[in-house]
């Protein structure tokens, strides 16, 4: 994109290793504001380790993480998040015995104002807090058309709802990056539609970065600007759907060795 | 109407309200009651703020902790120290009775400072603890309560194993009463609220809840150190009701006692939970003339409760009296 300077996002050689199994390999990755990039890759490539390393999950054996320039590797999942990237889950993870109102509301916990005496009071704090944060909480579950639902339990939801909700009681810690893992999982054409339209509007109404973990090549295809392949835990290749698609090396990780060859 | 969070707000302190007065009438109007009922009636409102304290860790927060009564020991034996050594040396001239003002005046004090200490003790293991999972976190607990009582034991200062008596019995029917009301507010007014969610979001997933921006490590020990601290305030309510405490009364079987009230009634449930400890006050009073076949007793009543869970039964016909955690709409 335009800024050629620093980028909302850097991975500078990051490799994750448990013992003796190298889950990544001196990757790197940015991502710049507003872009919406792919990261597509087989089965056990290291999408999601890549994922848990950029959140704070794990800490990478080797290499850092910049945010807007500012190293930000082994910091605390809920320290990452809170300067600004959010993320869902390949299996999700909703709090399961909150309604889908407070499954958004907890992700304004991190801005509270009011301390606990301020809670238990119910002083003056408290209470035009807890107003803006329903309200935006109503606001954003409208918004994705999920208002319906809002005092059943989240767990009672349809699949595809399920994932919907994730994103957007992701969306509502505010984040600058957004870090999807596989939101397309398990879902119909139908939903599947759905969810690229729902990509769009975040970007067109919030200007956030998305970083995308999909399996589903229409859907990647169809909306990524650049991808980013990974493979046994290495970089395979970077580009426009348009370029990757055509990369040797990429058709070989996906469709085996030979017949890789016999493109090249 | 389907906005009941505002009516939810307001609530919670119109409880209070409505029980401090009650706590205050029962004071000043209550020379009626018999001292054994009396006494009974302080115990159900000391295990109902143990219960009702225990709940946030347990229930909210889904932390095991297997050393409620060793904060409990923590806050009787400060306040004890307090009314029985310090203050009468502080304040030789005043009198120091169990219904003399100085002792009603500086008994609030007291039992705030026996939470603060117990609160402190709680933080100290919570802290470190905390950080661990599910069965080393119940371990660590276990040890700690463990450590209390044979510190305890070994204090000569505290009377050691023989314990303390002749404990200042400041505590009436206000005091115990008055905090049990406060306590189960405070719970109600802190889980009901977008902060309090977060105890249940560490319970629910606490991955997710670290994803979401929430420190979990500091919400588990927040609602440790709040627990530790009604613990405290509890043990000192009971030391001034019993005139006397030992380290054997603050064991492992008394914090499991209070386990039971949390599972009892159910998990998660201020209102549910503070039934159950008062119920099981009254059980243990039923069975006293069983004498040694009381335990025999008491266990098989608690797991029939166990299996009948009449928290759960009796749930539907709560929520329409008490404003217990709502059925989702209206």
């Amino acid at each position: 994109m335009t800024s050629a300077g620093t980028p909302l996002l850097e991975a500078r050689n990051c490799s994750l290793r448990f013992g003796g199994i190298a889950a990544l390999t001196d990757v790197s990755l940015r991502i710049d504001a507003g872009e919406l990039v792919g990261l597509i890759g087989p089965n056990g490539a290291g999408k999601t380790s890549l994922f848990n390393i950029l959140t704070g999950v794990y800490r990478p054996t080797e290499g850092e993480i910049l945010l807007e320039g500012r190293p930000v590797t082994g910091l605390a999942p809920h320290r990452i998040n809170r300067l600004g990237v959010a993320r869902t889950f390949q299996n999700i993870r909703l709090f399961g015995s909150l309604d889908v109102r407070m499954n958004v509301r907890t992700s304004f916990i991190a801005r509270l104002r009011g301390g606990l005496l301020e809670v238990v009071r119910r002083g003056k704090t408290f209470r035009s807090e807890e107003r803006e944060i329903q309200e935006e909480g109503r606001r954003l579950l409208s918004y994705f058309g999920l208002e319906e639902a809002s005092i059943l339990p989240s767990r009672s939801l349809p699949y595809g709802d399920q994932r919907r909700l994730e994103i957007v009681r992701a969306l509502a810690t505010r984040p600058r990056l957004l870090l999807l893992d596989e939101p397309a999982a398990g879902m119909n054409p139908t939903e599947k539609e759905e969810l690229k339209q729902l990509i769009a509007r975040i970007r067109a109404e919030f200007g956030t970065a998305i970083l995308l973990v999909e399996h589903d090549m229409k859907v990647v295809m169809g909306i990524c600007e650049r991808l980013v392949v990974l493979d046994r835990g290495a970089m395979l290749a970077t580009g426009t759907p348009a370029e990757v698609r055509a990369d040797p090396k990429v058709i070989a990780a996906y469709l085996g060795e030979e017949h890789g060859e016999e493109e090249s | 109407m389907f906005h009941s969070s505002k009516a939810l707000i307001r609530n919670p302190r119109l409880a209070l309200a409505t029980g401090i007065g009650v706590a205050v009438l029962l004071q000043l109007g209550g020379g009626w009651i018999d001292p054994y009922t009396t006494q009974v009636v302080l115990f159900a409102a000391i295990n109902v703020i143990l219960a009702v304290s225990l709940n946030l860790v347990m229930g909210e927060t889904g932390q095991f902790s297997l050393c409620h009564a060793a904060f409990m020991a923590v806050g009787a034996y400060t306040s004890a120290l307090l009314t029985g050594k310090a203050l009468p040396t502080l304040l030789p001239h005043l009198s120091w009775t169990g219904s003399s003002w100085a002792s009603q005046v500086f008994f609030l004090p007291v039992l705030v400072i026996g939470g603060f200490v117990a609160a402190l003790a709680g933080f100290i293991v919570g802290g470190p603890s905390l950080r661990l999972r599910g069965d080393y976190l119940a371990m660590v607990t276990l040890g700690f309560g463990e450590i209390i009582r044979v510190l305890l034991q070994n204090a000569n200062f505290v009377g050691g194993a023989r314990g303390m008596e002749g404990i200042l019995p400041a505590t009436n029917l206000f005091w115990a009463v008055g905090f049990a009301v406060l306590t189960v507010y405070t719970m109600i007014a802190l889980v009901r609220s977008t902060y309090g969610r977060g105890f249940q979001a560490v319970r629910d997933d606490e991955i997710a809840a670290a994803a979401m921006g929430i420190d979990t490590t500091r919400v588990k020990v927040t609602a440790f150190v709040i627990g530790a601290f009604f613990a405290g305030v509890a043990g000192g309510l009971y030391a001034h009701a019993v005139e006397f405490i030992s380290p054997e009364g603050f064991n492992f079987l008394r914090s499991f006692e209070i386990i039971v009230m949390v599972i009892l009634g159910g998990l998660g449930r201020p209102v549910g939970v503070a039934i159950a400890a008062i119920l099981i006050t009254l059980l243990n009073e039923w069975l006293r003339d069983l004498s040694q076949y009381r335990m025999v007793v008491y266990a098989l009543i608690i797991i029939l409760f166990m299996i009948l869970r009449p928290a759960e039964t009796l749930r539907p016909l709560f929520s329409r009296v008490l404003p217990g955690r709502k059925p989702a709409a209206s």
